[in-house]
């Protein structure tokens, strides 16, 4: 079953696009969102989420078209968009109190689990909270009303490593029992290597690619060849650098021709994301 | 069961998984029977996506290593003495075509070859 099914939505802004948007998520498993600051990672979170009126497509959750249940799917997501923002003086106590009211499903036990297992002290003020315990604070919300689906901004960024770390270990948890499906978007690629299942790329508006993590990486080679090859491949290119040792560059591994004696490796999700922001250079 | 993965090799992870597996097999390391961790419960604690460990379990069960009990789990086969050789053996010799291409492209005949192996071994 899919846990998220997004099908052609798109969206125009005068200056900004969301392109025929297609890509799905399994459920019970992780799916990084990937792309440059300003390519539509979150205006298409907000476009899952209903924040957003779509132009044109289809967004369903859990099997369920989402214009037609929102209420009803919105018990099920949980949602964290970077920063709490709002009441900022209230303690941890008295937000949740006003939160809990709109889940059928609040689960205190679970909640006081996760506060403890995130240390989290339910007497401070929000406006006291790291950035890494205001991330767990959404997350120990989102996960107290049972939600099946979540939904995460940039979760990681503002992170220091050990805390990303833990907090990656914590979504690992969470797909375990294959209950729990998370869509999280990030621009820092190598928490994606660890634990993402699935990624999808968006650049510039575009899905460039939505496959499984190996898959994905694998669709893809870095090149790095002497000058006097450039010109037999640079066209096959899709994007490169030249300099006086020669040239790197990024291809598709089925317009990779082997016999050429190119030094090929595998690239990682990053070099794969500034190859594509390269493109735009060369080609205006 | 030993696994030690590298983020840094070129090996993709599941291959790594695959082969360090199949090694404690054909080593006898592991017997028959002998219970593989659930997938998912796999993937946290070794700290990789659940796709990835899927793929290894499903190819050890391709080379015949393993086997699944739907509801249950994965499970080592039970193998005889020459199933294990004549296993262990494929695996070798295919890692030994790769191996002697390299060698080859150094125009190293096979005695010369065989002199380093020895000095290495």
């Amino acid at each position: 079953m899919l846990a998220l099914d997004v099908r052609n939505i798109s969206k125009n802004y005068a200056h900004f696009q969301l392109k025929d948007v297609s890509f799905q998520l399994e459920k019970g498993y992780i799916m990084g969102f990937i792309g440059a600051n300003g390519a539509g990672k979150t205006t298409a979170i907000k476009t899952i989420l209903n924040l957003i009126h779509l132009d044109s497509g289809e967004i369903y959750i859990l099997g369920k078209e989402l214009l037609k249940h929102e209420v009803e799917l919105k018990q099920e997501i949980g949602s964290a968009f970077g920063d709490i923002d709002f009441y900022s003086r209230c303690k941890i106590k008295a937000l949740t109190n006003v939160i809990k009211k709109f889940y059928r499903n609040w689960d205190d036990e679970a909640y006081y689990n996760y506060l403890k297992r995130f240390n989290l002290n339910e007497n401070k003020k929000i406006a006291e909270l790291s950035t890494g315990m205001k991330v767990k604070y959404r997350l120990a919300i989102a996960l107290s009303h049972g939600a099946k689906l979540l939904i995460l901004d940039e979760p990681t960024s503002g992170l220091d490593p050990v805390a990303r770390d833990n907090l990656l270990n914590i979504f690992q948890e969470l797909v375990q029992d294959g209950d729990v499906s998370i869509l999280f978007s990030t621009h820092i690629t190598s928490d994606l290597e660890k634990c993402a299942d699935y990624i999808t790329y968006i650049h510039n508006g575009q899905i460039v690619n939505s496959a499984e993590k190996e898959e994905f990486i694998d669709n893809y080679r870095l090149l790095n060849g002497k000058e006097s090859q450039f010109p037999l491949i640079q066209h096959q290119l899709i994007a490169y650098k030249k300099n006086s040792f020669g040239f790197t560059g990024l291809i598709h591994t089925r317009d990779f021709d082997s016999s050429l004696q190119i030094k090929a490796s595998v690239p990682s999700l990053e070099e794969i994301m500034i190859y594509f922001a390269k493109k735009e250079d060369l080609h205006g | 069961m030993n696994i030690a993965i590298s983020n840094t090799s070129d090996t993709p992870i599941y291959q790594q998984l695959f082969e360090q597996i199949s090694a404690q097999i054909l080593k006898g390391e592991l017997e028959d029977g002998y219970c593989l961790p659930p997938i998912r419960q796999a993937a946290t604690e070794l700290r990789v996506s659940i796709i990835t460990v899927k793929k290894a379990w499903e190819e050890l069960e391709r080379h015949g290593l393993i086997y699944t009990v739907t509801g249950k789990g994965c499970f080592v086969a039970a193998l005889s003495k020459d199933e294990m050789l004549q296993k262990r053996n494929e695996m070798i010799l295919k890692q030994m075509v790769l191996d002697t291409s390299y060698y080859k492209s150094f125009g190293l005949t096979l005695e010369e070859a065989f002199e380093l192996l020895k000095r290495v071994y």
